[in-house]
């Protein structure tokens, strides 16, 4: 409710207001010649404006942090909720296919096989579904306040990569207790995941700004996300496709980076044409989404 | 001197009912699919009639040169297109036609506690909303211990803000925003909440800050207030600047326009304000079973409130404030004291009923505010609408009334009819004399 002592107050500041708009009109307040910017419609391409984006770093950080720090909040098992996940999925996955269903694993324990596969999926499908739902969730902020928009998705994806680092203890363990020996290729995975990451950034963000203007999102996202993760060799290796559908792992950027994942793990050769396919389409993939993204975003205050 | 900021032609067209609801893919095409006819449909014809009407200006061809260091007002009823200046200066949302240029960093208080997340403890809530506002992290850690001073939390500083009272979250929240040092600061009314000796000293703390030349856009509803804090002021009307001159004039050609009174007042569906948890109906003024906007003083007068309630048990507070035609606060009353206040309530359709005994308003025009907000955990206005309806209180002259037979003018903002009683106290004393002298004979 409002009080009517708000005049007081205001009536207070107005004093010191006044008297500091008097000593203004004598002091010579210099004024930058150049505009530090012009509001004005945006019609067609739209810059990236890159440089905005990396003055507020700082707030991508805090947004991370904040959804870090939120997301097991009043939770019992707390993080363990990131471990939990891609875990029970390997297990559940070791059993129905590793045992009864004889999937073929390249010659690698399916347990850790799997795990291998689903440790990046889980990062990439938490990410681009945080991401999908970060901008509507954020609505108080987007109506309230500026800053770049790009920001909100993108904190999301780097939250869901402390899920991501809390779950690779666990690889860790089982690597340990199936014996796979280290490996200077292992150096490939931090490459790896940044490539995932950047990925998952492109889908998600494109994903959040579609569901600002079309709530169908919100319902068809877990379906694709779903319809992605068959799509990709995760509980399955690549090379159990027949040779004439190989393509069509190829068109999946995600499979090249999951499947080098794991080659880096094990140890195994990488297959660099397919990797490199897989890069060049996540960075087209990126700058599309983040042009899309820029474009939508006028309407994003007005709609969300 | 050179203008700190600088509008020219600035227009925001929205779509009817565009804020209300968001589209869904289905809709969207057969919309395209229904536009592409209607562009073939009306080829012949005038094009543009079609967008027009489904369309409003919520601002059109605004000019305006604000210098540094001016304090300049914006006031207009709802609608007339002042929170959408002010999100456009903020860059929250883009123009469609026009232009401006700012020649400093601006700073917006469209909300206090911006980016609070309940769960998260003061002080983490401090380096978030500052970061959210803008402020850097260095800047942050620098003002760090005065901010948590001026809102004086240290001892829950480390409590999540969900277990704050609503007073100090505000504080909080206020207190961040005090320390922002922008050269162009926007302020929307936010500074009306929270307590007043508060709010004092956060304005305090603005002033102070605002040093040498900061330049102040502020939008309010309260004339007294605007009087006060403002040497120019613009009048906004349909989207226009109706008026910009010295504040006295124009917010005395605001009121003086304004009286137009209005007992009933309903939203169409789409316009319709407030937000996804409570939008506003309708307001109707009514007395004695009537519904009218010319009330007598003598009776007590119902303003019956109607609103959904969109989301499923919410703790909301209804709430009505009362101005005269001079923008004076006469008082607020919310249903705070209904039995079941604390009780969550369940989506649907409600009417709010708040009565106000008779003899107690002044004669002339009341205008009404109606608000819905949540009252718990955190103090959140859903809708708030100035102006929703307003009405004429007479006194007609007959018994019943303060006035009795006084023909004169009776000054003051309330009119409530109170006991008196008058005793001769000279004649109290010489009967009293009397009564003792004749008892001490016996």
């Amino acid at each position: 409710m409002k009080t009517e002592s708000v005049n007081d107050a205001i009536g207070e500041w107005a004093g010191a207001a006044a008297a500091a708009d008097t000593a203004a009109s004598q002091s010579d307040h210099v004024l930058p010649g150049a505009p530090l910017f012009s509001i004005m419609p945006r019609r067609g391409w739209v810059s990236l404006n890159l440089r905005e984006l990396w003055a507020y770093r700082e707030l991508l950080y805090f947004l991370t942090w904040r959804d870090i720090k939120v997301r097991y909040k009043q939770t019992v098992l707390g993080v363990a909720w990131a471990v939990l996940q891609p875990v029970v999925s390997m297990i559940l996955f070791t059993l129905f296919f590793g045992r009864l269903a004889h999937m073929p694993s390249d010659g690698i324990p399916y347990p850790i096989f799997a795990y291998a596969g689903l440790l990046p999926w889980t990062f990439v499908s938490t990410a681009v579904s945080g991401a999908g739902d970060s901008l509507v969730g954020s609505a108080a902020l987007v109506t309230k306040v500026y800053f770049p928009r790009l920001v909100i998705p993108c904190a999301a994806v780097c939250a869901a990569m402390m899920d991501f680092a809390i779950a690779s203890v666990v690889l860790l363990a089982m690597m340990l207790w199936y014996g796979v020996a280290f490996h200077w290729r292992m150096l490939m995975l931090a490459p790896l995941t940044l490539a995932a990451a950047l990925l998952a950034a492109a889908a998600g963000m494109w994903m959040s700004a579609l569901n600002v203007k079309y709530r169908d999102v919100r319902y068809a996202l877990p379906f694709l996300i779903q319809v992605w993760m068959f799509a990709t060799p995760i509980i399955y290796p690549a090379s159990i496709v027949p040779e004439r559908w190989r393509w069509l792992l190829g068109v999946n950027p995600l499979s090249g980076i999951i499947e080098a994942f794991r080659g880096a793990l094990f140890g195994r050769a990488i297959h660099w044409p397919d990797l490199s396919l897989a890069a060049a389409i996540t960075l087209t993939a990126l700058a599309c989404s983040a042009h899309a993204f820029r474009r939508m975003e006028r309407e994003f205050a007005d709609i969300v | 001197m050179k203008p700190i900021i600088t509008i020219r032609g600035l227009g925001k067209r929205y779509r009817i009912g565009e804020r209300a609801r968001y589209g869904n893919l289905r809709e969207s095409i057969t919309n395209s699919f229904s536009n592409a006819i209607g562009a073939v449909r009306s080829r012949g014809r005038n094009g543009h009639g079609a967008v027009e009407q489904n369309h409003i200006w919520a601002l059109k061809d605004v000019d305006l040169d604000v210098m540094p260091g001016e304090v300049l007002g914006v006031i207009g009823r709802n609608g007339a297109g002042k929170s959408t200046l002010l999100k456009i200066l903020s860059r929250i949302t883009e123009p469609t036609a026009g232009r401006v240029d700012l020649y400093g960093r601006v700073g917006s208080l469209l909300e206090v506690g911006t980016g609070f997340h309940p769960e998260l403890t003061g002080r983490e809530n401090i380096y978030l909303s500052a970061a959210i506002l803008g402020m850097k992290r260095l800047e942050i850690e620098r003002r760090f211990d005065e901010i948590v001073a001026f809102a004086e939390v240290e001892k829950f500083i480390d409590t999540p803000v969900k277990h704050y009272s609503s007073g100090m979250y505000t504080r909080l929240a206020f207190a961040v925003a005090a320390h922002l040092d922008p050269e162009i600061l926007l302020v929307d009314e936010v500074l009306a909440v929270g307590d007043a000796a508060f709010q004092k000293k956060c304005l305090g703390k603005m002033s102070q800050v605002a040093q040498g030349g900061r330049t102040v856009l502020f939008v309010s509803h309260n004339m007294p207030s605007i009087n006060r804090l403002c040497r120019r002021c613009v009048l906004l009307e349909d989207g226009r600047v109706k008026a910009d001159a010295d504040a006295q004039s124009v917010t005395a050609q605001y009121m003086i326009s304004d009286t137009g009174t209005m007992a009933h007042r309903q939203w169409p569906h789409g316009q319709r304000p407030g937000d996804d948890v409570a939008r506003l109906l309708a307001v109707t003024v009514t007395q004695r079973g009537r519904v009218s906007d010319t009330v007598d003083i003598r009776f007590p007068v119902e303003i019956e409130m109607g609103y959904e309630v969109l989301k499923h048990d919410a703790k909301l507070l209804s709430a009505l404030s009362f101005f005269d035609s001079q923008g004076v606060h006469l008082f607020v009353s919310g249903d705070l004291n209904d039995p079941q206040w604390s009780q969550p309530r369940p989506r649907g359709m409600y009417s709010s009923v708040c009565s106000i005994p008779g003899n107690l308003f002044s004669e002339g025009v009341v205008r009404v505010a109606a608000e819905v907000a949540t009252r718990e955990p955190v103090y959140q206005i859903h809708l708030l609408v100035y102006d929703s309806v307003a009405f004429q209180v007479v006194d007609v002259g007959e018994s019943g009334s303060v006035r009795g037979r006084w023909g004169r003018p009776i000054p003051g903002a309330m009119r409530p009819l109170c006991h008196w009683r008058t005793a001769n106290l000279t004649q109290l004393k010489a009967e009293t004399l009397h009564k003792n002298a004749s008892s001490g004979v016996s």
